[in-house]
């Protein structure tokens, strides 16, 4: 079966749970911003948890099949409509239907699973694409997307396929990179000092249109109420912007006062935000070591902090390693809800339970 | 100093040890241990990030099989050689030669005269930091990054060597082109420079 890509809307991305796995080679693991969501629009759909689905970004995709499909819609209060009509997902579409991902009021990202993933070749064990441009072009209107046989793990099970399935080597989807400038970029896994290359994601994968006209203007709609489904849970964690964290790894190169700061101030999602990096506003974090930090891998969730003081959220889209010391690294259901915050919200950190 | 294991999260855990040779041993001696539920190791400068899955372990289980592997003190890491023929013809080497104080030819004799190492990858699939080259060579990035340097451009930053593997932006002083193909999907592994792989030079016309 084939998925037609009628309209992309602000910026699509094909995504699955990512490419843990080749770090030593400089690959970075990618996957989806909000994982958990990746997740529930599989299950949803009865799919293995490896199926790749579309990462929608705001809204306004348009996509149809060329037989019946089983689709599903998480991640933002976005609504899922048929040829028009609102639909609870999962939801059997009908060949030809027009299947539709609204504009979300609350959060960012959407995850359209369809029945059977989306079954483009595995580059490297994923069929995410990341931000040097590595895994399957972005999808573009027109584009006729293969969808896989039933139930649907798309056999990302670390297979790695020759062929045609690189990188683009070309010049849209080459890898980025920036050895130099460090500075300008605050996502930089660099130091701007250091002889390092930067990392600068010109694949337009990290790119997110400019949401501050949308941003904190839109109001949240009304929470709560007696059903208190996993939707209306997601919506109240989010409209808290509490993002529980673990302190470290270097939370020893920043003075008492700054992780004191770190853990009671309010930060705001900045416009020079995407999937690399989400840039904060807020109080500057004084470091009680002063030397640079040798590069260093970083995970999702890993809150880098520059030499201005502000910290920057890596998201899914993170490079491989990072220049600058990492306060504190969000948990996973976190940074999940950190890949929903519109710039203009504001967040504070706490400190997670430990486990056991 | 001896290993010290820094939390970083509920999925990972970054180890720290004493210099680039010890991360070098230890991300050997990972990679060969395989323990279980670790999905990825990131070798850098001074440090080895274990990527864990946490359906499987935990970072406080890690930690405890990580101390039981034996890590070769002082052994170095031989992950084979490359030879790579680059045609010095590079648009900084005029600028690095300026800046080390002696002629392009010399430059590019102090490049080819010795073996590189790559020490860690970190910034873009298949690029690796290449060090124990001619300490002379030691010069900055230029101090506005090009916003498009080819794929094989041999560069030189601070202590490093490095070969773009792909048409990028940058900031390193470009000294020649190779040929060779830094990064392949269709070989396995795609990258010719895995950490621990000794590299020379060759100066071809």
């Amino acid at each position: 079966m084939l998925m037609t890509v009628v309209r992309t809307g602000p910026r699509v991305v094909i995504k699955d749970r990512g490419r843990p796995g080749h770090g030593a080679l400089g690959v970075a693991p990618s996957g989806a911003a909000d994982r958990g969501a990746l997740d529930r629009a599989n299950a949803l759909v009865g799919n293995a948890p490896e199926a790749a689905v579309l990462e929608c970004t705001l809204g306004g995709l348009r996509v149809r099949f060329d037989g019946p499909a089983v689709v599903a819609l998480a991640g933002s209060d976005a609504r899922l409509t048929v040829d028009g009509v609102v639909r609870e997902s999962p939801v059997s579409v009908p060949a030809g239907a027009l299947v539709q991902v609204g504009t979300p009021r609350v959060g960012v990202r959407s995850y359209l699973a369809v029945r059977g993933g989306i079954d483009v070749a595995l580059v490297l064990g994923s069929r995410s694409t990341d931000a040097s441009g590595l895994g399957p072009a972005r999808p573009a209107a027109g584009d006729e997307l293969p969808v896989g046989a039933e139930p649907g793990g798309g056999g990302g099970s670390g297979v790695r396929l020759g062929g045609g399935d690189r990188p683009g080597g070309g010049a849209e989807s080459g890898v980025s990179a920036e050895p130099g400038g460090g500075a300008e970029s605050g996502v930089s896994a660099e130091p701007g000092g250091g002889a390092e290359p930067g990392v600068r994601d010109r694949s337009g994968v990290g790119e997110i249109p400019d949401l501050s006209g949308v941003a904190a203007a839109t109001p949240a709609p009304a929470l709560g109420g007696s059903d208190d489904s996993p939707a209306d849970r997601r919506s109240r964690d989010l409209s808290t912007g509490v993002l529980e964290v673990d302190l470290g790894p270097r939370d020893d190169w920043f003075t008492a006062g700054a992780v004191a700061t770190f853990l009671r101030e309010t930060y705001t999602v900045t416009p020079a935000s995407d999937t690399v990096g989400l840039r904060l506003d807020g109080p500057p974090l004084d470091r009680s070591r002063t030397e640079e930090l040798p590069s260093e891998g970083v995970v999702r969730g890993s809150i880098q902090v520059p030499p201005d003081g502000k910290p920057i959220i890596f998201q899914a889209d993170h490079p491989v390693t990072g220049g600058y010391p990492v306060i504190a690294v969000l948990t996973p259901a976190a940074a999940d809800l950190a890949a929903q915050l519109r710039p203009g919200r504001t967040v504070r950190f706490t400190t997670a339970p430990q486990p056991r | 100093m001896s290993t010290r294991f820094l939390r970083c999260g509920r999925e990972a855990v970054l180890v720290e040890v004493a210099d680039l040779a010890a991360a070098m041993a230890l991300y050997a001696a990972l990679r060969d241990a395989s323990l279980p539920g670790v999905v990825d190791l990131v070798p850098a400068a001074r440090t080895v990030l274990i990527r864990l899955d946490p359906s499987v372990t935990s970072p406080a289980l890690v930690r405890t099989l990580v101390s039981s592997v034996p890590v070769a003190d002082g052994r170095p890491v031989d992950a084979g050689t490359v030879t790579i023929p680059v045609h010095y013809d590079g648009p900084d080497l005029a600028d690095v030669a300026a800046l080390v104080g002696v002629s392009a030819e010399e430059v590019v004799k102090m490049h080819t005269a010795g073996e590189w190492t790559v020490a860690f990858t970190g910034f873009a699939p298949g690029f690796g930091y290449l060090i124990g080259g001619d300490p002379r060579l030691s010069v900055p990035r230029r101090s506005s990054p090009r916003t498009r340097i080819p794929a094989g451009s041999v560069a030189l930053a601070g202590p490093y060597s490095g070969v773009y593997p792909n048409e990028s932006p940058g900031g390193w002083q470009l000294i020649g082109q190779t040929s060779l193909r830094i990064w392949d999907l269709d070989r396995d592994p795609p990258a010719l420079l895995l950490p621990g792989v000794r590299v020379r030079f060759e100066a071809v016309n």
